[in-house]
């Protein structure tokens, strides 16, 4: 017993002073209004009465489902197509796949400045490059319509990568004789994405939605960086709320309802994944 | 198509058409990644009155590292670049070392409520972040940690994750090695340093790598428990020259290229372990 508790007391001391008791004090507050000054005051359900009724949460939740409306059905699209291109035997596979990565490795918060800088649209090199073939670019990052469309491009660019080389190794793992057998039977390239590539990947393209989703509803970094919740309000998210409501405004227990909210959302939504896995996720 | 033209891309002046299309494709798209990387480098190297020039100059000419010089003088550099490497380092070592020992104790060791255990630490990955940093920033406050190396490091520990991917591993090592060393009356320790340790190093630096680029590119963390200009980390500090400095691009993309260089670095020295780790996160449902 004495060894047991030599070698999980570390990780356990470590759990419970920086989860744990974050979590539990977490859900407290959130039944308690606290400014950091005076004593923290009981409310019971009002934290979560004024999230339900306030419009900062339906808008801020609204400005997430767009973020992730828009960026999960592309960078699960593109990284697949280029997953699929990627996997043909190519020469120099390595230099292609480090290109596809170096954003990931990259920090936000440098990808970030540099996307509001190439979106610059004055100065910048997107609307530069419009401009060449004849388009006048929108005003991106200053403009309401054009913000999130702007956050959406940068992020789906950042984060290809990552689900590229995970697709990449799923196909890899396809076994060529299906392929032969699909083409001896006269299937072309389309019908063998179709009924060999994605059935056969479909376990890893569920688990990459289910992470992208659980990722997407914490989209903070860029948005902080790139427009803090602007212009005009346009891309005010859930996690840039939690972070303007406790280190901004000192509203501690509003903050921590908040990120219990967010958090019941997320758990509800991958739950639903789960259980709509079975019409179309084949395990073999 | 016969099999033959599957297997061997060069066989019809069809095929070959395809294949450079192939190829043209996909190093546009490589290209797509990396040339606004190449303009963060370029616009770095451009002296103040070139940075706005339209038509946008592609090559600096002339190239300067007058930019470089200035954030110098700007900022202490030099010093956060060491802030977020011994935040990074100790944070990827201290997470090695609790997470494995927790799963040696999973892995190989018999106690009462074990698999309950094992199930809270799973259970304590489905918490988001957010839900914590409320009481956490406040923990800090109490300690007086704010503007320590602890209050970025320690929270960044201690996650689940480690545990469970290295228990997973530790489970495929045969126990025949151990057994000869216990009846030759080795301890714990010394299996779990002199046999497991080592045969498990694959695991160890796939989980290294992500450990260290998560500290290194940290942000929403270090930005609320550090507001001394020398405590900073690079992304810290990057972003409060941005908010300082708001049209110096120049300045703003050096500050870039300098945060994100040394992941550029690790990411091609340990190339094979970043990918295993993605490969592993896909496969492991």
């Amino acid at each position: 017993m004495g060894w047991v508790l030599f070698f999980l007391l570390p990780s356990l001391l470590g759990l419970l002073v920086f989860i744990a008791f974050p979590v539990i004090s977490s859900l407290v507050l959130s039944f308690h209004e606290w400014d950091l000054l005076s004593p923290a005051r009981f409310v019971g359900l009002e934290n979560f009465k004024e999230i339900i009724s306030s419009n900062d949460f339906w808008s801020a939740l609204g400005h997430t489902l767009y973020f992730i409306a828009g960026y999960l059905p592309s960078v699960i699209a593109i990284s697949l197509g280029v997953a699929v291109l990627l996997n043909q035997r190519l020469r120099g596979l390595s230099i292609y796949r480090a290109a596809f990565f170096v954003p990931v490795v990259s920090a936000w918060v440098a990808v970030a400045l540099l996307w509001k800088w190439i979106l610059n649209p004055r100065f910048g090199l997107l609307n530069y490059a419009l401009a060449l073939i004849g388009i006048e670019g929108p005003a991106w990052l200053f403009d309401p319509a054009s913000a999130m469309p702007a956050v959406i491009l940068t992020s789906v660019w950042k984060d290809t990568g990552f689900l590229t080389v995970m697709f990449l190794a799923g196909l890899q793992g396809i076994p060529t004789a299906y392929y032969e057998a699909a083409s001896i039977d006269g299937a072309n390239a389309w019908h063998r994405f179709w009924r060999v590539t994605l059935p056969l990947l479909s376990p890893t393209v569920f688990f990459a939605m289910v992470i992208s989703l659980i990722n997407s509803f914490q989209v903070f970094d860029q948005i902080w960086i790139m427009t803090s919740g602007g212009p005009a309000g346009a891309t005010t998210v859930l996690v840039e709320r939690i972070v303007k409501n406790a280190f901004s405004y000192s509203r501690m227990g509003y903050a921590s309802a908040l990120s219990w909210m967010l958090f019941l959302i997320i758990f509800g939504v991958t739950f639903v994944q789960m259980r709509a896995q079975k019409k179309w996720v084949v395990y073999d | 198509m016969t099999r033959e033209a599957l297997n061997n891309g060069s066989s019809t002046p069809l095929r070959r058409v395809k294949r450079a299309t192939l190829y043209v494709a996909v190093v546009t798209l490589s290209l797509v990644m990396i040339i606004p990387l190449l303009w963060m480098l370029s616009t770095s190297l451009k002296g103040d009155q070139y940075v706005l020039r339209m038509p946008p100059q592609f090559l600096p000419s002339p190239a300067t590292f007058s930019s470089y010089k200035q954030l110098v003088e700007l900022l202490p550099i030099g010093r956060m670049f060491l802030n977020s490497l011994f935040v990074a380092l100790a944070t990827t070592v201290g997470q090695l070392l609790t997470g494995s020992m927790a799963a040696y104790a999973f892995s190989r060791m018999r106690f009462r409520g074990s698999g309950v255990l094992f199930l809270i630490y799973l259970g304590t990955l489905m918490i988001p972040f957010q839900v914590t940093i409320t009481p956490l920033f406040v923990l800090m406050r109490v300690f007086g940690w704010i503007n320590t190396y602890q209050a970025i490091i320690l929270p960044g520990v201690f996650t689940a994750f480690g545990t469970f991917l290295l228990r997973q591993f530790f489970m495929t090592i045969p126990r025949e090695l151990e057994e000869a060393a216990f009846i030759d009356g080795a301890s714990h320790w010394t299996i779990f340093w002199r046999i497991i340790l080592p045969l498990s190093k694959p695991a160890l630096a796939t989980l290294g790598v992500f450990a260290f680029m998560a500290s290194w590119n940290a942000y929403l963390w270090p930005l609320f428990v550090l507001n001394n200009t020398t405590m900073m980390t690079l992304p810290v500090g990057l972003a409060s020259l941005h908010g300082r400095y708001l049209t110096r691009w120049n300045l703003v993309m050096a500050g870039s290229v300098i945060t994100i260089i040394p992941m550029l670095i690790v990411y091609l020295l340990a190339q094979k372990h970043f990918v295993r780790g993605v490969a592993l996160t896909g496969l492991k449902q």
